[in-house]
């Protein structure tokens, strides 16, 4: 048990004290001084009406003198009484109600109605360290998907808002420093349902800690963090950290691949939106001329490095080159919010423009110098906070980049759609004119709203109607599957992406491929498509329709009759 | 010497003797059984109890428990008292007198215990 308990039960034991010694010889005094009854005999009043008469007078101060009036000599004793008993009475009771709101016991409370939940918890869990805009994102779209959260935070304000958030499933959470072993572990890090673990803390050492606990106490779990400078990701590798997500490097090779590859990119981009997003238009970065980076930080180093590598032309604009370092190219000393600055970096012949300080006002104010020197520009911003969404929309940025966004969506996909994640990462490999020829198929399926992606998989429990029909012997192929269970001359509107067989993977496997038991497949198209093949997958008789194009009678006395029909 | 230690043993061990002092004679005899010394068992016992809140130690949680019985006990005893002398109006009658006093003596073995213990835990310490 926590030592606070102990301590406010032995900070109790003052005020109960006097207490009881003050009502004793309150009681003591009545019963010892002797009275008169209504005849006037002499009369002793006992304990029971002693400890009643002294009761209501220390709190209330009487309802009269009872059983019979008193004498003098008794008043004199009760008009003593009435001071210490209500001082004492007043001093004890409220000690023990300050006690008990005293704000450390309130916390250790809740803390261990919080830990009581968890343990009670039967369906699995990812525990995320952090609820900020990253953690914020992310349980939203971990509940979008029925899965289960539980947060730690810092802040009691961030975990109250938890609270305020309309969520689909209920996230307990925490207030409390996530990189204490203790929180972890009332937060259920041992708990065997816990699936991972997402540390997105803002600062790196909490995040090493919480991915070194993770890794000692629970070393199935699955570890994610975040992660901005180089030094911490050895360190998180070098034990086994899952996976380590680095917004900065993140968005700068997405850019150097909208730069190699435009189709690519938007390939990973639609793939990855949420069920509701719009989806985007493509980006073409220009990939000749000069482009201007102004900050050379974190964000500034990764998009210097892609781009320089891409063989392009760059100039750097940095207002503190002492404490950034500064680049083997040209750097201009300036923060770049200024036309003078901007002209120095040879703004009017750019084609592309990096606004990448960690300031948002500054960013914007970048841009717009920058646009009115040279309108051609091609602009990416680095929007660090979130609430600045509706500046940051009007300024209309060719790409923005929000780290708080980059990471939670990485870490939907890895958590929700472990295959997508997959099928994202073997795309890299294929050229831009291969996804070209996906993107446009993918679009003929869909009309403004993200295509639905999804994973099936041929198991007892997830396909229950395919599994009996191949195990008794049968053949399905992948073009079957796809029938619509409705109408079988029609196709539902989806596109397989992958199969996963025998630890292989094979990309837009052919519509004749025999689907094998504990096969896994990913599709995507529309969610009428998704809803109409979970139809087919555990339901004989919308499969037997498929293959047959016939009803099949479906209860005892129809079969019966059917059968007496055929014979 | 820890003016603590000494104020927890002397309640503890007054508990025990004022308990005696109400148990011992005829058990059925309302002449033996002084209510005074009741009240004065019940207070003492209330004292010690308080004494030993918030022990950490596993001994601390066995005394509490013992004190905790004995209250109890002690409880049922004068209820039973005021029952019969005010309630019921039957008086202190052998039978209620019997069922008073071996109620203390409940009261009394858990006492025993509590003094038990404490010997026990003095001895461990050696110092």
């Amino acid at each position: 048990m926590n030592n606070i308990f102990f301590l406010i039960f032995r900070r109790m034991r003052a005020p109960l004290l006097t207490l009881v010694m003050t009502y004793s010889i309150a009681m003591l005094g009545l019963v010892l001084i002797p009275g008169r009854d209504a005849d006037g005999n002499v009369w002793h009043m006992d304990f029971f009406h002693a400890f009643y008469f002294v009761s209501f007078m220390s709190s209330t101060i009487g309802f009269g003198e009872i059983p019979f009036a008193f004498t003098a000599a008794q008043r004199l004793w009760v008009s003593f009484s009435i001071f210490f008993t209500v001082v004492v009475w007043l001093y004890s009771i409220g000690t023990v109600l300050a006690l008990l709101k005293d704000e450390t016991f309130q916390n250790a409370l809740t803390e261990r109605r919080f830990a009581k939940q968890i343990k009670r918890m039967r369906e699995s869990f990812y525990l995320v360290c952090g609820y900020g805009q990253t953690g914020e994102a992310l349980v939203k779209a971990l509940t979008d998907r029925n899965q289960h959260a539980v947060v730690i935070d810092i802040l009691e304000d961030r975990v109250n808002m938890l609270k305020l958030e309309n969520l689909r499933e209920y996230v307990p959470g925490l207030c409390g420093d996530a990189s204490l072993p203790e929180h972890l572990l009332e937060a259920g890090l041992k708990h065997p349902l816990c699936e991972g673990v997402v540390a997105l803390t803002n600062s790196n050492e909490d995040n090493l800690m919480i991915a070194i606990t993770a890794k000692l106490i629970h070393p199935e779990v699955e570890v994610i963090c975040r992660a901005d400078s180089h030094d911490v990701e050895k360190n998180m590798a070098s034990f086994g950290t899952d996976y380590i997500i680095d917004p900065f490097d993140a968005f700068a090779l997405h850019l150097a691949t909208a730069i190699q590859a435009p189709c690519l990119s938007l390939l990973q981009d639609w793939l990855s939106l949420g069920q509701r997003d719009m989806l985007n238009d493509p980006v073409y970065p220009p990939s000749k001329g000069l482009w201007v980076i102004c900050g050379y930080g974190r964000f500034g180093k990764a998009v210097y490095d892609k781009l320089v590598r891409e063989g392009l032309e760059v100039i750097v604009v940095e207002a503190e080159p002492e404490m950034t370092g500064t680049p083997p190219t040209h750097c201009v000393i300036g923060r770049g919010t200024e036309a003078d600055t901007l002209t120095e970096a040879e703004i009017e012949r750019a084609v592309g423009l990096v606004a990448g300080t960690d300031n948002d006002a500054n960013n914007l104010s970048i841009i717009m110098t920058a646009r009115e020197l040279n309108t051609d520009l091609f602009v990416i911003l680095r929007q660090n906070l979130k609430h600045n969404d509706a500046v940051i929309e009007a300024v209309g940025a060719e790409m923005v980049m929000l780290p708080s966004d980059i990471i939670a969506n990485r870490i939907r996909v890895l958590l929700g759609a472990p295959m997508q994640h997959q099928f994202v990462k073997l795309v890299l490999h294929q050229d831009d004119e291969w996804a070209c020829q996906l993107i446009s198929r993918i679009s003929a399926l869909v009309t403004h709203h993200a295509p639905e992606v999804w994973e099936i998989a041929f198991s007892e429990r997830e396909s229950h109607a395919v599994c009996a029909f191949v195990r008794r012997g049968n053949q399905l192929t992948l073009g079957e599957l796809m029938t619509d269970p409705r109408d079988r001359s029609s196709k539902l509107p989806c596109i397989p992406l992958m199969l996963y067989r025998h630890n292989d993977y094979i990309l837009l496997p052919d519509l004749d491929l025999k689907v094998q038991k504990d096969d896994h497949l990913l599709f995507c198209g529309s969610v009428y498509a998704k809803n109409r093949m979970h139809w087919t997958l555990q339901n004989e008789n919308a499969l037997n329709y498929i293959l047959t194009g016939e009803a099949r009678p479906e209860g005892w006395v129809w079969r019966r009759l059917r059968k007496r029909e055929v014979t | 010497m820890n003016p603590e230690k000494v104020v927890f043993g002397f309640f503890i061990v007054l508990a025990l003797t004022l308990n005696f002092g109400f148990f011992v004679g005829e058990l059925d005899n309302p002449d033996h059984h002084h209510v005074y010394e009741l009240f004065a068992v019940i207070v003492v016992n209330l004292i010690a109890t308080v004494l030993k809140f918030g022990d950490r130690t596993q001994m601390g949680a066995v005394l509490l428990a013992t004190s905790l019985v004995a209250l109890l006990q002690l409880f049922a005893a004068a209820l039973v008292w005021t029952l019969a002398v005010h309630v019921t109006e039957t008086g202190l009658t052998t039978v209620t007198m019997a069922s008073i006093v071996s109620l203390s003596g409940g009261a009394m073995l858990a006492n025993v215990v509590s003094v038990i213990l404490l010997i026990i835990e003095t001895v461990m310490l050696r110092r």
